[in-house]
């Protein structure tokens, strides 16, 4: 379980990123932190994973609060994919590039190549094995990154806008793929600010702005809510901005899926005849 | 005549064993909103690098077929030249941005020209005034947001007034409200200014709805080329996975059931005006 | 702050910013060659001091004073080393003039410190590039110079960003014999070095969209006017450069000593 008490921070440079944000997040959830840029949603969760510890507050994962762990102690249980998966590609094959977290960890060889193949075959990378992650394409590249952290098996798994630059059908495998490790009962953690991947998902939603929670609850609830919206200065899904204008004609607001927008209009027509 | 005109076009890059995209024919007239888009790798980005010339020029490798932009064959003018008449801006808004200044920024393109400086100055200003950022002028590029930063590349290609702008994915680093409002920038150059736009995107339901034409194009080939309204609703479309607009499924999804909207939405307020005209009857 | 913030361009409103790059430059290379005149210490203690009131009237006292502590090692060690190898080599009459020597060896380091300081902090990266435009260093290069200064605070930020990147992968940064630490770098140097690759590539796609090479003879939206002012300062340059040669060439310098005992 993961606790966050009250948390500031200030980063060197005096920006204050975050003004007192408290957060209780239990295993196997899934997560979605949202809000604009610089709205403190990244500078939230690397608290999670100790790479920022808290100015003023605390931060507990699993009771133990994250400054008495170093970092590389946490990351084997909180594992973080970071948004661009060239910040951490250096190894000569795809093999090694999954290997490495392995390595830090301590795990023995043999449970290592297990623990690669495993990685390499949910991520369908197997084909790539002998590979250099350089000659992948970008979402490649990605799945890479994201093999390498699943690698360790870490409890938590946080991604950092893992959305930016694919396309639908990429999308979509995403979506199934954080399905599949909720199963496997993993929590898991995404910021982001893709409103309409958060409204195929329909996660908890953790809405941020300017430092501070504003508010936290259903994606239904939450991303319908025109103040909110605009507040924290993201947009209101498709559907729901239709079914906002049409609430005057006894509509419900809180729908942001195609298909029960689609059935209940469905439903008015077939009233109406 | 067209203003981009390629007829059986294919590429494939230096060590490339496929080529990147094959046989693509395809018109474009003056003052037009083309939306190009696809799933990853289908070669919409190196397609568009066609336009200026960074392919075959910058890139090497081998172009087939034939390509005339602005009434110049890509293959045969430099880079310099094309970039004259055919402006691009790039997804990452930070790697387009070299001067310490917004203002010197505007400028490099104009000085790399060799015009002289009163013309610069003029040129600089309206470029500014038009993207709306007068008031960044003298910021260093570190300093601003990256929707601003993306506003200053946009500014930065202005100035040279090209007749074609090319825009490569550039919101994919933004969040939906600075993507917002690139999209309405350049919507209004295509509107005011009449400058031609070639606009890469996977946010259809951001942008389906400024084109007047989509083109969508699949494993390296063009499959379909129709009007928004047509090419989103299409089988095709679906069947390929491009990211079509909740609005527009929403209309087949009653279409499927036996609802007709009056006309194919692209957006939601063209969805809500549907619907209420059929609750309305 | 570090010492290298003793360099870094301050952005601020006061006449010695807006003075031209070339005419500062000038003044920096007389001061430098006049630092080489002299052994001892009284003269190099007046070049010390006049050069205070430029740091004054440019408000950046906070910064010189952190080259200046920043080269305070240094200092000593060239104290020491001077010292050292004068008792022994130097065949000298008295310890006086052995540590007034040097003394002045170090003097001379600290001036040379102070006056490279005071023009980095005062001159912004953009004129210094124009001002080597107009003496007609190559475009290439003036283009490189500003590059380079543009995006080092983007390339120190993905440094952190990797090094946070890899060290939520287990790695361990600190800690370790030499060479374990230098092996420990390579996941953060890789990945640096790639990605300054791929942005130099993007950066080239730009640069040649926007014409780049277009013209050989390219205009610039910026000049640079040399003022009053800095005529001013070349002007007081040459004098003070000219009557250094005389009085080094003419005067019998006192030592310290001989004006301390006076």
């Amino acid at each position: 379980m993961i606790e966050v008490e009250d948390v500031y921070f200030t980063y060197p440079n005096g920006v204050e990123a975050l003004k007192g944000v408290s957060l209780e997040i239990q295993d196997s959830e899934f997560v979605a932190i949202m809000g604009q840029n610089g709205a403190g949603k990244t500078t939230l969760v690397k608290h999670i994973n100790g790479l920022l510890k808290p100015t003023k507050g605390r931060v507990s994962v699993d009771d133990t609060e994250t400054t008495k762990m170093s970092v590389a102690t946490l990351a084997r249980k909180v594992g973080f994919v970071f948004q661009n998966p060239d910040h951490q590609l250096f190894s000569e094959t795809v093999e090694e590039e999954i290997s490495f977290g392995l390595r830090n960890f301590g795990f023995e060889e043999k449970v290592i190549k297990e623990r690669v193949d495993w990685a390499l075959n949910l991520l369908d990378l197997t084909e790539y094995r002998g590979v250099s992650p350089f000659m992948l394409s970008g979402g490649e590249r990605k799945r890479v990154a994201l093999a390498s952290v699943l690698a360790w098996d870490p409890k938590v798994v946080i991604l950092d806008e893992p959305t930016i630059g694919q396309d639908s059908q990429q999308k979509e495998r995403l979506r199934q793929f954080i399905t599949q490790l909720n199963r496997q009962e993993k929590t898991v953690i995404i910021v982001t600010h893709d409103i309409e991947f958060v409204a195929e998902c329909r996660p908890r939603v953790v809405l941020m702005a300017q430092g501070k929670m504003l508010a936290e609850g259903e994606a239904t609830k939450i991303l319908t809510d025109p103040d909110l919206v605009s507040q924290a200065s993201v947009v209101l899904p498709e559907i729901a901005q239709i079914f906002l204008k049409l609430a005057d004609l006894g509509f419900p607001k809180e729908v942001i899926d195609v298909y029960e927008a689609g059935r209940l209009l469905l439903e008015r027509f077939g009233e109406a005849t | 005549m067209a203003i981009i005109e390629a007829k059986g076009l294919t590429y494939t890059y230096p060590i490339g064993a496929r080529p990147a995209f094959e046989d693509v024919t395809i018109k474009i007239e003056k003052g037009e909103f083309i939306l190009l888009t696809g799933p990853s790798g289908c070669g919409k980005t190196t397609l568009c690098r066609c336009f200026n010339g960074l392919i075959p020029h910058f890139y090497g490798g081998r172009l087939e077929g034939g390509i005339t932009v602005a009434g110049l064959k890509v293959a045969d003018n430099p880079i310099y030249e094309l970039a004259q008449h055919v402006g691009m801006v790039f997804q990452n808004p930070e790697n387009q941005l070299f001067a310490l200044s917004v203002e010197k920024d505007i400028a490099f393109g104009l000085e790399n020209l060799g015009v002289p400086r009163e013309e610069i100055r003029e040129k600089v200003d309206w470029a500014l005034k038009t993207t709306g950022i007068d008031d960044l002028r003298d910021r260093p590029p570190y300093e601003l947001s990256g929707g601003q930063q993306q506003r200053v590349a946009i500014a930065s290609v202005l100035a040279m007034q090209p007749e074609i702008i090319v825009f490569d994915e550039p919101t994919s680093f933004l969040d939906p409200l600075g993507a917002k409002q690139i999209f309405a920038v350049i919507h209004n150059l295509n509107r005011d200014l009449g400058i031609t736009v070639i606009l890469v995107e996977h946010r259809l339901d951001l942008t389906a709805k400024y084109a007047n034409r989509v083109v969508i194009m699949e494993k390296g080939r063009v499959v379909l080329d129709d009007e928004p309204q047509k090419a989103l609703s299409s089988e095709e479309a679906r069947l390929i996975g491009v990211g079509i607009p909740k609005a527009t499924r929403l209309y087949e999804y009653l279409r499927a059931n036996g609802i007709s909207l009056s006309k194919i939405p692209l957006g939601s307020e063209e969805a809500y005006q549907a619907i209420r005209e059929v609750l309305a009857a | 702050m570090s010492m290298f913030d003793g360099f870094k361009f301050r952005s601020v409103s006061s006449p010695v910013h807006r003075m031209d790059p070339r005419a500062k430059f000038f003044y920096v290379c007389v001061l430098f060659a006049v630092a080489v005149m002299f052994n001892q210490m009284v003269p190099l203690l007046v070049l010390f001091i006049i050069q205070i009131p430029f740091v004054l009237v440019a408000r950046v006292q906070k910064e010189w004073l952190r080259s200046m502590k920043g080269s305070a090692l240094f200092a000593i060690m060239i104290f020491a080393m001077n010292l050292l190898s004068l008792y022994f080599y130097g065949g000298y009459a008295s310890l006086a003039s052995i540590l007034e020597r040097s003394l002045a060896m170090t003097a001379r380091f600290v001036v040379l410190i102070e006056s490279f300081s005071i023009f980095f902090l005062t001159t912004s990266p953009d004129l210094l590039g124009l001002a080597l435009e107009q003496s007609h260093v190559p475009y290439e290069l003036c283009f490189a110079f500003t590059t380079a200064v543009r995006f080092v605070p983007v390339l120190a930020e993905e440094a952190q960003t990797i090094m946070d990147a890899q060290k939520a992968r287990g790695l361990e940064l600190e800690g370790g014999n030499f060479a374990r630490r230098i092996r420990n770098y390579i996941p953060i140097l890789i990945p640096l070095i790639v990605n300054a690759i791929r942005r130099s590539l993007e950066l080239a796609e730009t640069m040649e969209s926007r014409a780049w090479g277009a013209n050989k003879k390219r205009t610039n939206l910026y000049v640079l006017k040399a003022s009053q002012k800095d005529f001013l300062l070349i002007l007081l340059s040459i004098s003070l450069l000219a009557g250094s040669i005389y009085i080094s060439a003419f005067v019998k310098v006192p030592s310290l000593t001989e004006v301390l005992l006076v």
